[in-house]
């Protein structure tokens, strides 16, 4: 037999195989889905987490307040001083005036008690981003000495604490996705056990009539594969599709939180991505399992 | 044809099946193997076609040097072989055609050269008509002769055939017993271990007895021989 003709065979008895062992199938099948669509959730919550504690990373910046009657011009010939180095991303000028329109802005139908100040009492707002926002307190430390600053807010205790937290949610992350396909592995291996028996005679059979170990091992291979295709499917369809109906929903509410979900699109293709290739992984290790064993006669 | 010199067999938990058995079998001969259960037939049998190997000894089957033959090249030897089974060992979910075609798949036929042999196979035992059922349809007669058409697909120089009318009730077992006639006219050999008093003491061919290991008997034309 050609190459072509080989393999078309394999993957003709595959696909039979599949469709005659069709509780097994089910089973399998079954087995995997619910890993993957664990899995899938998983995912889609820690691509989410990642996103977030990058935004809100992100928006850590230092404030510092100029003296009361430090001028604007002083501010602006401070800022460009501070573009210059290195470790600074980006430094925001907020003049009095817009301090005041801001606040104005912050305080709403209350805004008439500000009505009294007939120029801006607000001293002038120096916004200032590291390049890596680990390194702000060592930003807002440097910035503290400069001259006419008067005080500086590093939220140090605030970025502490975020730091903490985002390293111990990832941990959190990589240690549960672990366990979960340890457990599926477990989940998987029982089915082809349960599937082994039904196929030891198959096998033993092949052997008898002559076949070579690889001509016996392949369309098991190509079933594993369609098992994990299958079972990538319904909950790619199922997380994809309603992962995409919640983002409609909640990404035009204006909250920080929904501002910063990963679009369905580019979420619902590295689903795919990843679902398909471990269902496809987790079904050829069980078809490479499930004839092991039976192939030493 | 088959050779075996000073053969034995221990299995790893002491067992001893076959204590220095030689035995030539001729292209062409009909050979039965009696004995009693446990005397260590189906060891013999299953040496032939390399389910197990000699602890000691040498064998030679259809030009293969059993002892020196490497793992990859067990499934050549095995397609120069049929091999027939008292449970006639089918798979329940192929039909009678399917069945016999598994065996040309494996050593890569083409569809068309696989349809046109399974034809001819299943006609000469007699189930054109029934190629397509599944073996839950058949009798047991019938399915021992799909058996049997599978084991000849492949043209083999020797048919080995294990009880093959073990299951099967009398009428049936002179069918198929009929059939391996058949075949060995044509110059296939056959060797048949078997239970079946009536059929060699009737169809007289060569008989070889095994008892605790060792041949006792080996008789051109010889009887059963025991009295079970």
């Amino acid at each position: 037999m050609d190459m072509m003709s080989k393999i078309l065979r394999h993957l003709r008895e595959g696909f039979r195989n599949v469709l005659r062992n069709g509780w097994m199938t089910f089973a399998s099948v079954s087995a995997v889905t619910v890993t993957l669509a664990v899995l899938g959730l998983t995912l889609i919550l820690a691509m989410n987490a990642q996103q977030m504690s990058k935004y809100v990373t992100n928006q850590v910046q230092v404030q510092a307040y100029m003296h009361p009657n430090a001028s604007e011009q002083a501010g602006e010939q401070l800022a460009q001083k501070l573009r210059s180095m290195p470790d600074i991303a980006s430094v925001q000028v907020i003049s009095k005036e817009a301090g005041m329109n801001e606040m104005k802005q912050e305080f709403g139908q209350y805004q008439d008690i500000l009505e009294q100040y007939k120029s801006s009492p607000l001293p002038v707002q120096l916004v200032i981003k590291a390049k890596d926002p680990s390194k702000t307190l060592q930003v807002a430390n440097e910035v503290r000495h400069m001259p006419d600053i008067d005080t500086v807010r590093d939220g140090k205790s605030y970025i502490k604490s975020l730091f903490r937290t985002v390293s111990v949610l990832r941990t959190i992350g990589i240690v549960f996705v672990i366990a979960l396909l340890v457990t599926s592995m477990f989940l998987i291996s029982n089915t082809i056990r349960m599937t082994i028996f039904s196929r030891r005679r198959e096998i033993e059979i092949m052997k008898l009539v002559g076949a070579a170990n690889w001509f016996i091992r392949w369309p098991f291979i190509v079933e594993g594969m369609l098992i994990g295709v299958f079972g990538a499917v319904v909950p790619l369809v199922i997380l994809g599709y309603g992962y995409h109906v919640v983002y409609d929903r909640i990404h035009d509410i204006p909250l920080i939180l929904s501002i910063n979900l990963v679009s369905s699109g580019a979420l619902i293709a590295k689903l795919a991505v990843v679902l398909l290739g471990i269902g496809i992984l987790l079904g050829v290790w069980g078809g490479v399992m499930s004839v092991r064993k039976f192939l030493r006669v | 044809m088959i050779e075996m010199q000073d053969v034995w067999k221990e299995y790893p938990n002491g067992t001893s099946a076959l204590n220095g058995i030689s035995v030539h079998i001729q292209k062409g001969e009909f050979v039965y193997v009696v004995g009693p259960s446990g005397a260590g037939k189906s060891t013999f049998i299953k040496l032939m076609y390399r389910e197990v190997r000699p602890t000691k000894g040498h064998i030679f089957v259809n030009g293969f040097n059993i002892e020196r033959l490497k793992d990859r090249k067990i499934p050549l030897l095995r397609r120069s072989i049929g091999v027939v089974f008292q449970d006639f060992k089918l798979l329940p979910k192929l039909t009678a055609a399917e069945n016999v075609a598994f065996a040309l798949e494996v050593i890569g036929l083409s569809q068309r050269q696989i349809r046109r042999r399974v034809e001819d196979v299943l006609t000469q035992v007699g189930l054109e008509d029934k190629m397509n059922m599944l073996p839950s349809q058949l009798s047991g007669g019938e399915q021992q002769r799909v058996a049997v058409a599978r084991s000849l697909a492949n043209n083999p120089a020797v048919i080995i055939a294990d009880e093959p009318t073990g299951n099967l009730d009398p009428d049936t077992s002179w069918g198929i017993m009929r059939l391996f006639q058949r075949i060995n006219d044509r110059g296939t050999t056959i060797v048949m271990a078997t239970h079946n008093r009536d059929i060699v003491n009737s169809l007289r061919r060569r008989v070889i007895a095994i008892e605790q290991g060792i041949i006792v008997r080996d008789e051109q034309k010889g009887l059963y021989g025991y009295d079970e």
